[in-house]
């Protein structure tokens, strides 16, 4: 087996070439859409001068691969440049949210993980009984509506009788007791939808390792169901159940934008939605930088430790 | 709230008795509105802001920071009151030359900015200056285009000459891109100071989030600016703003969609703000592309909108109908005998018939861009002209970069207008020739020559008589259908109260955070 840190510099040195190549992409892409930042601010009263006046003052009169690599010097040297649209720099912007971001996901994971491995697991020891469907059942209802509607759903029942706030309203002076009350919703939302893929892929990866012979082993010699489950059949289904952890933590930090605007909750997703919608290029850039990292680190965080539980691959033969 | 005063004082009239009297315009007129007072905190959930947000008035456009800056942190030479009247705000009067061509404007004395300086005319040529530059990137440099120079005679007087008379010029004035900015001392403004002579200071800003305003100390309107902070939140799904209004977490929102209105009116401490404004949609046609180059063709397709159908499903009878010209009974000459036109499926065959364009097949480029529901519009449009034997297929065009690809460039699509006060104002940007928002390329004769004319009449009957005719020509020859106008719908909770509200824009006028109180 190849030494562990020679494997992570590897897949580090693949995760600044994807990061590159997004990049890459995300400029073409918002090139190729229609509009320009100054024709987007001035909308309905954009007319030809002010528009190019707009241009001139931003440099958009240059080229694009010029401006492309203007960025990209400046990311080279640690500097994300300045937002098109209101001349703040990129870091101060995404400063103020990644926080929050990284917030609300941490909430919901902290949710979210636990309650998943433990209905799995139970589940898989129930299987086939009338507890194993309902949650089954229940995890598929939350995962198959959208968003939006779970988060209405919420609203009605727990916002609307008056126990929890509908939005979201936090800022850098929130206690951190307030900020756990005011994100609950949010967090709950994100929790009904990512449970069902987590739950489930610990039920079925568990039942799969049921039938091999070692499980029977561990029977014969007398085991109760949850003892078999729990320290032998858990440890070998580790390494599947965490990749799957690992692209939900990925999506909590980056495909939230529909529960930030239900809630007015001001993390990354609506930066970025803004961002592309304006043509703001700068931020758009950063904040896909941003989350593409999360996605190869999460990753790779999960190959790791998949690696690492995996009893099979720390004990070669 | 709908009875609107369509009869109003005239405009000289109005410039003489304004000065005249104390800074009117709170005076609630009434009696929903009990004696205004101070103190507490308004907290406002609105649609429009976004992260990409600045505080440039060059920039702004209807959202929460045009609404704190325009209406709470800087004060303009003039504002519109809530009887459409231009009355003076940091100017104490004003009067026309017998042309109408020059116009001066004394200035307020006494009056600081928020930093402690004294407001002087300087200051209101650096910020005309900024908007008109050749530099300029401002949404209002068009407006300013009929201005020829701006100078200073002394402190408090400044002197404008404009290119052509204009009778109804102070209205310009009032546009939300000309908030007075504080004059640096190389003569030039810097947005970025924040710094105004309104009754409140910026406390911080965070685009896409949130504004916090507090209120300053000697502001020069007694009579205003009455809660001690406000909190503007950008809140931008319309479900998610009616329900922080529902559950107390904001105590206004704006712009509530017309197919949720009614449950807002079952909520028992929410009240629906209704107000009859000048805002309405569009469907221009070009009248140099051929079908619509034929007078007969246009006059067809007015026939074949149900405009009924329109206000009745699209706005939930909050709105009226159109007659195909841009003038609302809101306004001052809006001329009230005139018939409307209705859905007549046989007229508009009459009239395919005359240009010989039976079997008419033509396109509507629609998007939700041009304003929520459009491309419904455009639908019930197709299903209205079917009946009358005229094909439209509807091409769906993407939001993004709408105002920039599709209006303006496809000969037939979707547009809005806010309404503008004055009939000139509005005719001039849309209607007039070769005008840069003339977005069905009209030019006719008699409309431009009498636009001039009444531009610099100041005998208001003389006025009337040439905007009816306008309105006339507009709506019998115009290339723009105009089906309908739609309300402006607010909702406030029972904590804030206020006097009549203005109907120039939703809000009061973008002028809640001054003048609205706490109940």
């Amino acid at each position: 087996m190849e030494r562990l840190s020679v494997i992570i510099a590897k897949r580090l040195a693949l995760g600044i070439l994807t990061l590159f190549v997004i990049s890459l992409i995300i400029f073409s892409a918002t090139e190729m859409l229609p509009g320009d930042i100054a024709q987007t601010v001035l909308g309905q009263s954009a007319t030809p001068d002010t528009v190019a006046a707009f241009r001139r003052e931003l440099g958009l009169d240059q080229s694009a691969p010029t401006r492309y690599l203007n960025w990209l010097t400046g990311v080279a040297h640690g500097d994300l440049g300045m937002s098109l649209a209101n001349r703040r720099p990129v870091s101060e912007l995404i400063a103020s949210r990644v926080g929050n971001t990284i917030f609300l996901s941490a909430y919901a994971a902290a949710i979210a993980v636990p309650l998943s491995l433990i209905l799995g697991i139970l589940s898989a020891l129930y299987r086939n009984t009338t507890f194993d469907r309902s949650v089954n059942v229940a995890a598929l209802a939350a995962i198959s509506f959208p968003e939006f509607f779970v988060a209405y759903i919420l609203v009605f029942f727990l916002a609307q009788t008056g126990y929890f706030p509908s939005m979201a309203n936090v800022d850098a002076n929130t206690a951190f007791g307030e900020k756990l009350y005011k994100t609950f919703l949010p967090a709950l939302t994100l929790t009904l939808v990512v449970t069902a893929h987590m739950m489930r892929m610990t039920r079925a990866s568990i039942i799969n390792l049921l039938a091999l012979p070692y499980i029977e082993m561990a029977r014969l010699k007398g085991m109760s169901p949850l003892r078999v489950i729990v320290y032998h059949a858990v440890p070998n289904a580790l390494a599947p159940i965490i990749t799957v952890i690992a692209l939900n933590l990925g999506w909590l930090i980056a495909g939230v934008v529909v529960v930030e605007v239900v809630f007015v909750y001001p993390g990354l997703g609506q930066l970025m939605v803004d961002s592309v919608s304006k043509r703001d290029l700068p931020v758009a850039q950063a904040v896909a930088l941003l989350f593409a990292a999360a996605y190869v680190l999460l990753n790779l965080l999960a190959d790791v430790l998949g690696m690492i539980t995996n009893p099979g691959l720390s004990h070669p033969k | 709230m709908l009875d609107m005063k369509l009869n109003r004082r005239g405009f000289m009239m109005t410039t003489a008795s304004i000065a005249a009297l104390p800074m009117l315009g709170a005076a609630p007129t009434n009696g929903f509105a009990a004696s205004p007072k101070r103190g507490g905190l308004l907290r406002i959930g609105q649609l429009g802001g976004a992260t990409s947000d600045t505080l440039d008035p060059a920039t702004f456009a209807a959202g929460p920071v045009a609404c704190a800056m325009y209406g709470g942190v800087y004060n303009s030479l003039v504002e519109i009151d809530a009887d459409n009247n231009v009355v003076p705000e940091l100017a104490e009067s004003f009067e026309p030359s017998a042309d109408a061509k020059t116009w001066v404007f004394k200035l307020r004395k006494g009056i600081t900015f928020s930093d402690g300086k004294p407001f002087s005319a300087q200051d209101v040529i650096a910020t005309f200056n900024y908007h008109k530059g050749d530099d300029s990137k401002s949404g209002g440099k068009e407006l300013l285009s009929e201005i020829e120079t701006i100078r200073a005679d002394g402190t408090d007087t400044l002197l404008f000459q404009l290119k052509g008379g204009n009778a109804d010029f102070p209205f310009v004035l009032a546009d939300y891109h000309f908030s007075i900015m504080q004059a640096q001392e190389d003569g030039k403004v810097d947005w970025r100071s924040a710094i105004g002579t309104g009754g409140y200071i910026l406390e911080s800003f965070e685009p896409g989030i949130r504004i916090r305003l507090k209120r300053r100390d000697g502001y020069w309107k007694t009579d205003r600016a009455w809660f001690d902070e406000v909190e503007l939140l950008t809140i931008n799904d319309p479900v998610a703003r009616q329900n922080a209004l529902m559950s107390g977490e904001v105590d206004a929102i704006d712009r509530i969609d017309p197919k949720t209105a009614h449950m807002m009116q079952r909520a028992p401490n929410i009240t629906l703000e209704e107000v009859v404004g000048l805002q309405h949609y569009t469907m221009p046609m070009f009248c140099d592309v051929k079908p619509f180059s034929d007078i007969n063709v246009r006059l067809a397709l007015k026939y074949a909108v149900d405009r009924e159908e329109m206000v009745e499903k699209l706005l939930r009878g909050h709105g009226s109908v159109g007659n195909d010209h841009p003038i609302g009974a809101a306004s001052r000459f809006y001329a009230n005998g005139l018939p409307q036109r209705s859905y007549d499926p046989d007229k508009a065959r009459f009239h395919l018939k005359k240009a010989n364009a039976e079997g008419l097949s033509i396109e509507l480029s629609a998007a939700e861009a041009a304003f929520t529901g459009a491309v419904d519009a455009a639908v019930l449009f197709q299903q209205s002209a079917a009946k009358a034997g005229i094909q439209v297929s509807v091409k769906r065009e993407p939001d993004d970069g709408y105002w920039s690809n599709v209006w303006l460039t496809k000969p037939f699509c979707f547009s809005y207008w806010g309404g503008r006060v004055t009939e000139d104002w509005m005719f001039t940007q849309v209607y007039a020739r070769g005008a840069k928002w003339n977005e069905s390329h009209w030019n006719n004769d008699r409309f431009n020559s009498l636009l001039i004319e009444a531009r610099s009449e100041l005998d208001v009957a003389k006025r009337r008589e040439m905007y009816t005719e306008m309105q006339v020509l507009c709506s019998e020859d115009g290339g723009s259908i105009i089906p309908m106008f739609a309300n402006f719908l607010d909702a406030r909770n029972d904590k804030v109260a206020h006097g009549k509200l203005a109907s120039n824009l939703f809000f009061d006028g973008w002028k809640i955070v001054e003048r609205w109180w706490p109940a």
